[in-house]
């Protein structure tokens, strides 16, 4: 059985579970608790778990990320809200020299089994400070694992396993789709990190994405298929590890590939999948892997500005045509 | 000497509130670290350890007056000077110089070297090496003691450098609104590496910081054992009875420059001098023979066996492998089949 249920929901659904199911689950940051979450993810959490379990913190990133860092290394198994990764870059220092490298520095003696979670990407016209994508830069640290999903089931048992996994985890969300709904089973499952998922099966193009751009990739494929091109489009879910496998699978059948990504260009996601699969479906290719990302350059306010700078379904549509040679 | 301290003193018992076994004990550790010390540094000339290493030379009295103070069940965490809290936690010389040398006999396996010692079954939380990161770790360190309804606390280090980072009054903050069984301790030597606090802040008398926050704050000799144990022992019984952190400033010297490359030409030799005249070390020799807590003969005794501790660690680190090139891969994930990108 499933039912509908918005991502909002479905990520507080998961860790109303794995708080019921572990007592050393517990959440913190900003607004959690008392104002039941800036984007109401959590809720009704404080009503059942209280203070204790559900805490708001001061605007301090860099110090409740810290200290969330070492509550983790004295056993216990913290969920870090961030109202946005924008703010978090405050508390890049905890997470990228403390929790990626905890375990690494004290050679296996101390682990770091943290979640740091909150929404990435651009949310409309909010402007250059509050519209970046964070991806790239966290899956840039060994240590550390990065989930980005908005699909609301897939989104509810990654972040399960998440909770559960003994590593440093960042799992990006989208302010614009926490009222995106989804099917969601009912009961008890997981899913697993570091494993894509084929959204869309095609045959003569792959379209790779994640987090909100998957839906404007679907978007494009609906309608590639009027004009009778068969799009196969694959969500990554994980970024870190990278499930470069499901990718390569694609491209061997497809021969043709489009990265869709709302990161910046330079150094991001969509150049690692260009080297992996140039690497390894060399000779399956029939052009170059080519890639949809936003503009090099920072987001300005005004619309016609961020319609410029977003990939959209006709900015995907034209690069099909061009590794199509149409 | 500064007048803060020196009020203080004055204001001492003098009574000589102390078992002839603590003496001993703090005698054999700040003379274990004292030792250590000059030898990780003589290795460093030899090219035998390499990297950031500073040390504690100057600062053994903390180590010392700590460790007698707190219970081993309490945690600990400090930055990169470390070595002889380490070594006060209980991590032997062998598994610390091994450790200075590279070697997978090391504390954590030849892969942090000077700056990051862990030890999880002494409670030790580890040098690290980013100013002031630890602040908000420790203040973590000590939210998990209460949230499992412990009296553990977490002895939270930093030099006065780090009391200017901004992680410092987030972690203040949150530490007495939650009301965590935190002690905060600045070691303060007088130098962020080459600038001294007076040019660091309008607000040179640090323990002033907790105020702020309306926690309670001292300021601490940390040059005798004596005063640097009886302070934390107060502070331990108020964190303790569960009435939050408290912060101590303990004054200190570092004979020694910042790291190993540091000629330390922005001080005199007479502030120097002036601090090596009150040496912790020498200070508790005599004060041990002065007044008879024990013999020549027992002081000997300690220092042949810390010699021979030194010497035998320093044949072991050398004696021992470096790590195997595998381990590159080990400890970065919990998750064993981690696929790494190897191409």
């Amino acid at each position: 059985m499933a039912r509908e249920l918005a991502l909002r929901d479905a990520l507080r659904e998961a860790m109303i579970e794995e708080m019921r199911r572990d007592e050393t689950v517990f959440l913190m940051g900003e607004e959690v608790a008392e104002y039941n979450g800036a984007y109401k993810v959590s809720k009704g959490m404080l009503d059942e778990f209280g203070p204790r379990r559900v805490i708001d913190t001061p605007i301090a990133e860099l110090g409740f990320a810290g200290i969330g860092v070492g509550a983790a290394m004295n056993g216990l198994r913290p969920i870090v809200e961030f109202m946005t990764w924008n703010f978090a870059i405050l508390a890049f220092d905890q997470i990228v020299n403390n929790a990626a490298k905890t375990l690494s520095q004290s050679a296996g003696q101390f682990k770091c089994p943290i979640v740091f979670r909150g929404p990435s990407g651009s949310a409309g016209q909010l402007a250059q400070q509050h519209s970046q994508t964070f991806e790239s830069w966290m899956a840039n640290v060994p240590g550390l694992k990065v989930i980005s999903c908005v699909d609301p089931a897939d989104s509810k048992g990654l972040l399960k396993s998440a909770i559960r996994d003994d590593d440093p985890i960042c799992i990006m969300e989208s302010e614009m789709l926490y009222g995106h709904k989804g099917e969601v089973p009912e009961g008890e499952y997981l899913v697993p990190i570091g494993k894509a998922a084929v959204r869309r099966e095609g045959t003569d193009v792959t379209l790779v994405s994640f987090n909100k751009m998957v839906l404007t990739a679907l978007e494009a494929a609906d309608e590639m298929a009027k004009e009778g091109v068969s799009a196969e489009v694959i969500d990554l879910r994980t970024i870190r590890p990278l499930d470069h496998h499901t990718i390569v699978e694609s491209v061997k059948k497809t021969n043709r590939l489009v990265v869709v990504d709302e990161s910046w260009p330079f150094a991001g996601v969509s150049a690692e999948i260009a080297y992996e699969v140039q690497k390894y479906a060399f000779d399956y290719l029939d052009a170059p892997v080519t890639r949809v990302n936003s503009a090099d350059t920072s987001l300005p306010y005004a619309p016609t500005l961020v319609d410029e700078y977003l990939p959209n379904a006709e900015k995907i549509i034209k690069a099909v045509k061009e590794v199509s040679y149409a | 000497m500064d007048t803060a301290v020196e009020k203080k003193k004055r204001g001492r018992k003098k009574a000589n509130q102390y078992s002839k076994e603590t003496y001993l004990e703090w005698y054999e550790l700040m003379l274990r670290i004292r030792r250590f010390e000059e030898r990780a540094l003589m290795m460093y000339g030899q090219q035998k350890v390499r990297g950031f290493c500073h040390v504690y030379i100057g600062q053994e009295a903390l180590a010392a007056g700590i460790e007698s103070a707190i219970r081993k069940e309490d945690a600990i965490v400090t930055a990169y000077r470390q070595h002889g809290i380490a070594l006060g936690r209980g991590v032997t010389s062998n598994e610390a110089m091994a450790e200075l040398f590279g070697k997978e006999t090391g504390i954590v396996k030849g892969k942090g070297g000077s700056m990051h010692f862990f030890s999880a079954e002494n409670r030790y939380f580890g040098g690290n090496g980013i100013v002031g990161a630890q602040i908000p770790i420790g203040t973590g360190i000590a939210f998990a003691e209460q949230y499992r309804g412990t009296d553990n606390l977490c002895v939270t280090m930093f030099g006065d450098g780090a009391a200017r980072q901004g992680a410092l009054y987030e972690s203040f903050n949150m530490a007495m609104s939650w009301k965590l069984p935190v002690l905060y301790i600045v070691e303060n030597n007088g130098y962020a590496m080459g600038t001294s606090v007076k040019r660091t802040s309008n607000v040179t008398e640090l323990y002033k910081i907790g105020s702020a926050f309306d926690m309670p704050s001292e300021v601490v000799d940390g040059m005798t054992p004596e005063s640097v144990h009886e302070a934390i022992t107060k502070a331990a019984e108020h964190i303790r009875a569960g009435k939050g952190p408290y912060f101590l400033e303990i004054r200190t010297y570092r004979y020694k420059g910042h790291s190993v490359s540091d000629p330390a030409k922005y001080r005199t030799k007479e502030e120097v001098k002036e601090y090596m005249d009150r040496d912790p070390v020498k200070q508790t020799e005599a004060k041990i023979l002065k007044e008879g807590i024990a013999t020549e003969e027992e002081i000997k005794e300690i220092k042949a066996k810390i010699k021979k501790e030194i010497d035998e660690a320093v044949k072991f680190a050398e004696e021992s492998d470096y790590p195997d090139a595998s381990e590159l891969y080990t400890d970065n994930y919990v998750q064993k089949d981690y696929p790494f990108i190897r191409d």
